[in-house]
């Protein structure tokens, strides 16, 4: 008899999107891989497949399918872990859920093979792929959306069953998580079904671009936090435990995630800094409500060295910086989350440049933004994605975690981030020199200018190989601890407050409130500009195909 | 609630440095009138060719050592596809899409933008230094995407 972290019938759900998660992977993995060789002149693709096509493969893969199914699967499994199993309504919500999402991924993928779809993860408008593949994209969104009704049940069941408790944290920061992404989806679903869908069947004629693009934009910030809200999780909840310490301060992790949801949602112009038709002042706005996220993000950096210190000097650590030694770093399920932390520090700094009115005239659409954003996603969150895959898929499973596994997923994440530093660093700096992004091999006519860019391009490529090779070992990692590791208990960290804790202030928990402040802030922030561009449409675009 | 001593310390000085930051990125905007490109003309994406001043795309003097370069983006190229460009003009590059999004932007300046259909969108900068410049497109549009450049000679 295996036993697992978590109800049998929850852990098998839970699994079943973390391994849809990884097949998404592991493709888009391959697809990474043949653009860096692409890029830096080392092959050239088949007749039959063509560089935005993988591109769109690597991008919706990754970005959208491999976050998306990981997200959940966790924390469907920690809601499971802390409420005491899910319900029955919450257990078939989260299968249809997956299901829903599966479809949609598979409408999608489809599309892209076939080539009808080569329009990038981002699928501006007027490219128009195929109605299914717009179709696909809604189902999946709408599938969250069930899986996450499910959740706030569990939560609701929660606390109705625990009056006057605040709710486990695990819970409430997934709930904050969900909550975002249920504002954030609104506008690419309003993007999709009320534009995108009827225009590409040919039902209405043309496309107001600007309004699609603002739409997407409103949903694509809060989308990046809604990949690093769950790596946060793991931050301030599992990770204190695996290094044997204490949550930090309860009501400071709650205060972070709220302001998250509250900063990170009327954001989006600053997407669209070098864009026409948007007013200078708007686009100010919404650099000073961006930079605002930059305080959550100082919250949750102080709490994490606090909780390592208060650890490391438990373990007898002295003076300063004593404690940074007492660090478990032979522990992959704290050492690769570490390294995505610390890389969040030059991450963090390169977002406030992208965000920052002038500065990002010298690197928008530049190959530094990929860069920024495989720093951030690739690296920082993705990192803490291995790190809980190395505890929470035997816990499901019902095995161990290995030593020798283990050891290899120290050499794993070694791999992971040198192959990231030299492509994300080759990146950063072909942006500085204006070298573009999402662009197929090319040296301009020869233009010596191009031409000098050839050996960055070739740094580049060798990162993205490292980086190959680094996903295969986990994808490896991934199956042995799916169906080969030895039988046993792994443990579900979940951290337990300090003993002398404060009291939570309770408005902390009070969804309607901030609930109101965000739609306050989202009315503020879009209202008047989506109003105008409602009531004095620009010029629109018919649908067209240019692949 | 309670917060730590050094938290206090850490977020007011966190703060203080955010809204500082903040207050040098307003006095640039609004004072040094330094904004990112921001026109709010239109035009109709199929009446391009049709419309003033992209039915005669090229470099417009508008003062000393002042030009304007009309230059209209469309699947895969600008137009024209080469200008001379006197040294040490300001030019103010004003163009628009027949099509879907590009991008406009020349490697060594401060010229980077957004091309929508629907919109026009103007970017200025001067040019001191002799040599040739690109105009490349940084916004996928396409199988030629990677193609789509034009060549400025400042001389
Ligand atoms: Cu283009």
């Amino acid at each position: 008899m295996t036993t697992t972290a978590i109800p049998k019938r929850d852990a098998s759900m839970s699994l079943a999107y973390i391994v849809i998660a990884f097949f998404a992977f592991g493709i888009g993995a391959i697809a990474g891989l043949l653009q860096g060789l692409v890029r830096g002149g080392m092959i050239e693709l088949p007749d039959w497949m063509n560089y935005y096509q993988i591109l769109t493969a690597h991008g919706v893969l990754m970005a959208l399918v491999f976050t998306t199914f990981f997200i959940i699967g966790f924390m469907i499994s920690g809601i499971s872990k802390t409420t005491g199993g899910l319900s029955t309504f919450s257990f078939r919500a989260g299968w249809i859920g997956w299901a829903l999402m599966f479809f949609g991924t598979a409408m999608v993928v489809a599309t892209i093979l076939l080539n009808d779809a080569s329009v990038l993860y981002t699928f501006y408008a007027p490219l128009k792929a195929s109605p299914w593949f717009y179709i696909g994209a809604a189902l999946l969104i709408v599938g969250t959306w069930v899986a996450a009704l499910g959740m706030f049940s569990a939560y609701r069941r929660w606390r109705k069953n625990n009056p006057g408790k605040m709710s486990p944290l695990f819970a409430f920061m997934s709930i904050a998580t969900l909550v975002l992404w249920m504002i954030a989806t609104l506008g690419v679903a309003a993007e999709v079904l009320f534009q995108l869908i009827p225009w590409s069947f040919g039902w209405v004629a043309e496309v107001n671009v600007l309004l699609s693009r603002m739409l997407f934009w409103y949903f694509g910030h809060p989308l990046v936090y809604f990949w690093l809200m769950p790596a946060y999780i793991a931050w301030y909840v599992c990770i204190p435990k695996i290094i044997g310490g204490k949550l930090f301060s309860d009501s400071l992790a709650r205060l972070a995630f709220i302001l998250l949801v509250l900063f990170s949602i009327p954001v989006g112009f600053h997407h669209q800094l070098m864009e026409p038709g948007i007013s200078e002042k708007w686009k100010f706005i919404h650099v000073i409500l961006t930079l605002a996220v930059v305080v959550p993000s100082l919250l949750t950096a102080f709490s994490m060295f606090a909780v390592f210190e208060t650890a490391g000097r438990r373990r007898g650590a002295k003076g300063l910086f004593g404690w940074f030694t007492k660090l478990p770093w032979k522990d992959v399920r704290f050492f690769a989350p570490m390294v995505g932390m610390l890389m969040f520090i030059p991450a963090g700094i390169g977002g406030i440049i992208n965000a920052s009115n002038q500065m990002n005239a010298v690197v928008h659409n530049t190959i530094w933004v990929v860069g920024h954003f495989h720093l951030t996603v690739a690296t920082s969150v993705v990192l803490t994605f291995f790190g809980i895959s190395y505890w929470l898929v035997p816990a499901l499973t019902g095995r161990k975690l290995t030593k020798w596994v283990n050891r290899l997923g120290i050499i794993q994440t070694l791999i992971w981030s040198v192959g990231m530093l030299f492509m994300s660093g080759a990146m950063h700096f072909m942006g500085l020199l204006g070298v573009p992004r999402r662009t197929d091999y090319t040296t301009y006519m020869d233009s010596e200018m191009a031409l000098g860019w050839i050996p960055y391009y070739q740094q580049m490529a060798i990162g993205g190989a490292l980086l190959f090779v680094g996903g295969m070992l986990m994808i490896g990692i991934f199956i042995y601890l799916l169906c080969f590791a030895p039988k046993g208990q792994e443990e579900y960290p979940i951290a337990e407050m300090e003993q002398n804790a404060e009291q939570t202030p309770r408005i902390l928990e009070r969804w309607r409130i901030w609930l109101t402040v965000a739609a306050v802030l989202i009315l503020l922030a879009y209202g008047y500009p989506i109003f105008d561009i409602l009531q004095n449409p620009a010029p629109g675009s018919p649908p067209l195909r240019t692949w | 609630m309670h917060l730590h001593k050094f938290e206090k310390i850490w977020l007011i000085f966190g703060g203080v440095t955010l809204v500082a930051f903040i207050i040098v990125l307003a006095i640039n905007a609004f004072s040094h009138g330094h904004h990112p490109p921001s026109d709010l003309n239109r035009v109709v994406p199929a009446m391009v060719d049709q419309t003033a001043p992209f039915d005669q795309p090229g470099l417009v003097k508008k003062g000393e050592n002042k030009y304007d370069l009309n230059m209209p983006s469309f699947a895969f190229g600008y137009a024209p596809a080469e200008q001379v460009i006197p040294l040490g003009a300001e030019v103010t590059f004003r163009t628009t899409s027949k099509d879907v999004i590009h991008g406009f932007a020349i490697p060594g300046t401060n010229v980077n933008m957004m091309v929508v259909p629907g919109h026009v969108n103007t970017a200025t900068t001067t040019f001191t230094k002799a040599g040739e410049y690109m105009v490349i497109c940084n916004e996928y549009c396409g199988a030629g995407h990677h193609m789509m450049m034009a060549k400025l000679v400042v001389k």
